[in-house]
């Protein structure tokens, strides 16, 4: 008795508290998101002054004169260029490898009956939990022998077999129903058909998925690059970047505006692809 | 049926099985191959290198010192000398492990408290979609971008300390060269890059909880903060444990935000364990003892993973 009393109090009241509550989550995320946009609104304002300006006090965050020439500068004291063909050169090789090779082995893994399938994939899922900074010398000493020390194909190869793209996509592949694959057979399409014409189609979200994880992980990738990339011609984005920031350590403006173009592309591909981004996450809940 | 006949339909069978196996390799091969050489041998070889001593050059001049490199980076010597004091004192394994472990343990619980409000304010709102966007936002941003953008902010007269001057505090350090506030620097960054990605998990989490419990709550008086004490939060136990287990593993491996913002240093405020194995390896080229070093980081991760494997099923069961 007592307690439907309260439920219907509680209705009574809800639409006003309810209004105030919610507005002041709006006021309260509204203030968060500034928070966590602030770093991003200072490296735009800074880029667009004179490198004396960028600490200047008080400071003020918008710049008296906007100085668009810091852009056009960039370009001229690093090869920024070079750096973002190599990235892109890597990003997207990995990308189709790794997309290509892990969907046709997941296929196998989730499909097929083979022997061995157990111990392989147990293989796989095993190197996951090992850390790559805990393997990364003997492999560096390997690949050193193999002479792709300071080549770009050297970050092809690293990350284009990457285990978490097996387990995502065989994750995915066994959600997808026997019966389908079954019927295929039957009508006598190949194991290879099974995988080009009913797998792939229908595992757009987890290639998507995939696919965005790989890009944002190699663009941003920084050690790897740093171990292995070595002559100016041959960096990526990220440790030309840190090269220039070394070099001119104190013009302020000008790094500022390197680094904004430097998180351009990727932002663009998160922002076009971000529900498969975010939700891809949500579900495998696996950091790349 | 004559036996002749089994015979041919088990030969049949063993044809067929064959086929599939080796139409099955074909599938794995291109992955596994690269695989095989890239990640699987050297993951193999990884506790070997370190019973080795290698300082770059021809791979014959590997040189077998079996435990030595273990001594050298436990001090062996001078920890039986002077006591366990010196190791975490004195020696560089020591304080890497120190301030890897205050990092992670200062680390975890901000970056989870603040994932955790995020997503309880973004939970069944108009608008959410555009504020996930926006806090996940520093995650997919490039390291270095970020990380000199902070550091800028961190300094003497930077943006940062210019804000705590505005509110009466009499500050005006560098942080990333300050040998205290050094790693809260990075504390801060990684606490803001990170919270969004954890965020998503805690939604996708939140929005699992069955409506009926939250309705039950309420219906028996609850209010929103008992609501959020005693349904919300014990639901959320198995995100908990999971996201702290990824957390405190990827907090071990921290490199990216040291190696920009301050390099280990002041001194060695700020050496982790993987800027440890850099530098012993990159720098001064002593292969195996970085080797060694990375053993220690693979045996904690590999402990925290046993216990969450082994406590998985307590936590996902209530």
């Amino acid at each position: 008795m007592e307690t439907s009393v309260h439920g219907r109090e509680i209705r009574k009241d809800n639409p006003v508290l309810r209004r105030i509550l919610r507005v002041i989550i709006w006021i309260l995320l509204i203030a968060l998101a500034v928070f966590t946009l602030i770093p991003f609104f200072w490296m735009i304002s800074s880029s667009l002054k004179l490198d004396r300006e960028v600490f200047a006090f008080p400071m003020r965050w918008i710049p008296e004169t906007y100085h668009w020439e810091n852009y056009s500068l960039i370009w001229e004291r690093v090869p920024l260029l070079t750096y973002f063909k190599n990235t892109a050169f890597i990003a997207v090789m990995v990308t189709l490898l790794q997309t290509l090779t892990s969907s046709f082995a997941a296929y196998a893994f989730a499909k097929l009956n083979f022997r061995g399938r157990d111990v392989l994939f147990l293989c796989y899922i095993g190197t996951i939990a090992v850390p790559w900074q805990a393997y990364m010398l003997p492999q560096f000493i390997m690949m050193r022998s193999m002479g792709l020390y300071d080549t770009l194909w050297a970050m092809v190869v690293l990350q284009a077999f990457s285990a978490f793209g097996v387990f995502l996509m065989r994750q995915f592949y066994r959600s997808i129903p026997t019966e389908l694959c079954e019927a295929a057979r039957l009508d006598g399409l190949s194991e290879y058909g099974i995988w080009a014409r009913i797998m792939l189609p229908l595992s757009k979200a987890a290639i998507a998925t995939l696919v965005i994880f790989t890009f944002v992980n190699t663009w941003n990738d920084y050690m790897g690059p740093m171990i292995y990339l070595t002559r100016d011609m041959n960096k990526t984005i990220q440790v030309g970047l840190r090269r220039f920031i070394q070099q001119y350590s104190s013009d302020y403006h000008l790094i500022m505006a390197a680094s904004l173009c430097s998180l351009v592309p990727v932002s663009v591909v998160f922002l076009c692809l971000q529900r498969y981004f975010i939700e891809g996450i949500a579900t495998s809940g696996l950091k790349g | 049926m004559s036996q002749a006949e089994v015979r041919k339909g088990r030969y049949k069978m063993g044809r067929l099985e064959k086929k599939n196996t080796l139409i099955a390799y074909s599938f794995l091969a291109p992955n596994f191959i690269g695989f095989a050489v890239f990640t699987l041998i050297p993951v193999i070889c990884a506790v070997a290198l370190s019973l080795f001593e290698w300082g770059g050059g021809d791979i014959s001049r590997l040189k077998f010192v079996g435990l030595d490199n273990y001594a050298t980076i436990f001090a062996a010597k001078k920890v039986a000398e002077k006591g366990i004091g010196y190791f975490f004192g004195r020696a560089d394994l020591g304080i890497a492990l120190k301030n890897t472990a205050f990092y992670t343990v200062v680390t975890v619980p901000l970056t989870i408290v603040c994932a955790l409000a995020l997503a309880m304010l973004l939970n069944k709102i108009r608008g959410a979609v555009f504020f996930r966007t926006v806090f996940f936002f520093p995650y997919v941003s490039s390291m270095v971008a970020i990380c000199v953008c902070w550091s800028f902010m961190l300094m003497r007269n930077g943006p940062v300390n210019q804000f705590i001057m505005a509110l009466g505090i009499d500050f005006n350090k560098g942080w990333t060269a300050d040998s205290t506030m050094a790693i809260w620097s990075i504390i801060l960054v990684s606490v803001w890059r990170n919270m969004g990605y954890y965020m998503v998990l805690y939604l996708a989490a939140l929005q699992g909880i069955p409506r009926e419990l939250t309705e039950a709550a309420t219906v028996d008086g609850a209010n929103k903060w008992q609501q959020f004490l005693h349904v919300t939060l014990p639901q959320l136990k198995p995100t908990t444990f999971f996201v702290s287990v990824m957390m405190v593993i990827s907090c071990f491996k921290i490199y990216d935000v040291v190696a920009i913002m301050t390099e280990g240093g002041p001194g060695r405020a700020t050496k982790m364990l993987v800027t440890y194995i850099y530098d012993e390896a990159f720098v001064k080229n002593r292969y195996g003892q970085a080797s060694a070093i990375s053993m220690v980081l693979l045996v904690i991760v590999l402990a925290i993973t046993i216990i969450q494997f082994s406590s998985e099923k307590k936590f996902s069961n209530d």
